[in-house]
């Protein structure tokens, strides 16, 4: 009976003490949890038709100051390029186009982002194009992980209810394809998607 | 005497203009080029690429990275050298542009210490355990002592060798 008493006290002696425990612990689930946001943050899927579009604020490469708040109530087409993007040259003159088209009515905006590029080099593309429609760097890529982009070039298009109402991955093949969307938005026909 | 005084006056107001002339025209010919910084060489921009990421091409450092991207990032690399920017600027504008996810190590404030700190400790800790196991698991060998002879005056030992020996008599 004292033997057991005994050996039964020596292997508490030999178990971890409780503050190395709670240490240990604590470590484990603030590892997961970094495992579990880093993971959730790279996983994390495209943004879906009709959700609520994610806010940004825009500084364009003149200076201006663009917030998606105060633009409520209109079309927003945000386009995301960049000049090393070989893509984006195929739509840049058939954006341009259609900006003018609807910028005399001033319900619909056109915001390009201009996604991890060079200014020197972001301002040569918006000069060999004749972009007019406001543009800005995407400064620290913060507007692209709203978006959660793919990669360039990549169209989302704000309703003006402030929702999500079109996503297009890769570049429009005309003209057409931009005033299809935009018109229909216009008309009320919320049932565009990607 | 009075001709030399007048004459060594000129004089020396020339050597004073010709001077005066040449400086300038030594510091005319030669602030242009001090002005204008030579351009850097590859070796020096892919020193400071070489700890960029550009975030296009996961996992490939600036400066072997082949993309016209990168390529642009290490031009203006160079623009900065020119600019006379330090490579802790250059790195500085970087970041401030592009974000945390250009440096090839994380900046050492906020959550990113976790980076530096867990890893360490966790292996302590694990070394730790792994100690404390072993140290558990062994088990020094006691010496177990062999027990005391029997008596020689155990009756059962007696009767024993008297029937072994009655049985070799008579097998004899």
């Amino acid at each position: 009976m004292d033997q057991t008493v005994e050996a039964a006290a020596q292997q508490t002696s030999r178990r971890l003490p409780t503050w190395a425990m709670v240490l240990a612990f604590t470590l484990l689930v603030a590892f997961l949890g970094l495992v579990y946001f880093g993971l959730r943050n790279s996983m994390a899927g495209p943004l879906s038709i009709g959700q609520p579009a994610p806010k940004f604020t825009l500084q364009t490469f003149d200076g201006q100051v663009v917030d998606v708040r105060d633009l409520e109530g209109k079309i927003i087409l945000v386009n995301f390029w960049a000049s090393w993007c070989k893509p984006c040259e195929d739509e840049a003159a058939a954006l341009e186009e259609a900006w003018r088209r609807y910028q005399a009515d001033g319900d619909v905006v056109f915001l390009g982002v201009d996604y991890v590029d060079t200014e020197s080099e972001a301002r040569a593309y918006l000069e060999k194009f004749n972009i007019t429609y406001p543009n800005g760097p995407d400064l620290k890529s913060s507007i692209s992980d709203l978006y959660n982009i793919s990669g360039v070039p990549e169209t989302y298009i704000i309703g003006p209810d402030g929702t999500l109402k079109y996503a297009k991955k890769g570049p429009f093949l005309s003209i057409n394809e931009i005033i299809m969307v935009v018109d229909g938005l216009r008309q009320g026909n919320t049932g565009a998607g990607s | 005497m009075k001709l030399n005084r007048m004459i060594r006056p000129t004089s020396t107001r020339f050597f004073l203009a010709g001077l005066l002339f040449l400086l300038a025209l030594t510091a005319v010919t030669f602030q242009p080029a001090s002005a204008q910084a030579p351009t850097p060489s590859d070796d020096e921009v892919n020193a400071i690429a070489k700890h960029l990421y550009c975030p296009v091409c996961e996992n490939t450092p600036l400066d072997v990275c082949p993309t016209v991207a990168c390529a642009q990032w290490r031009q203006q690399i160079r623009d900065l050298l020119m600019e006379g920017r330090t490579e802790q600027e250059i790195r500085d504008y970087f970041v401030a542009r592009y974000g945390d996810r250009v440096l090839a190590e994380p900046p050492r404030y906020g959550f990113n210490w976790l980076v530096y700190v867990l890893p360490p400790v966790l292996f302590l800790a694990g070394a730790f355990v792994v100690y404390r196991v072993l140290r558990g698991s062994y088990r020094p060998v006691q010496q177990v002592e062999a027990p005391p002879p029997p008596p020689d005056d155990d009756p059962y030992l007696k009767r024993l060798e008297e029937e072994l020996r009655r049985r070799e008599q008579e097998g004899q």
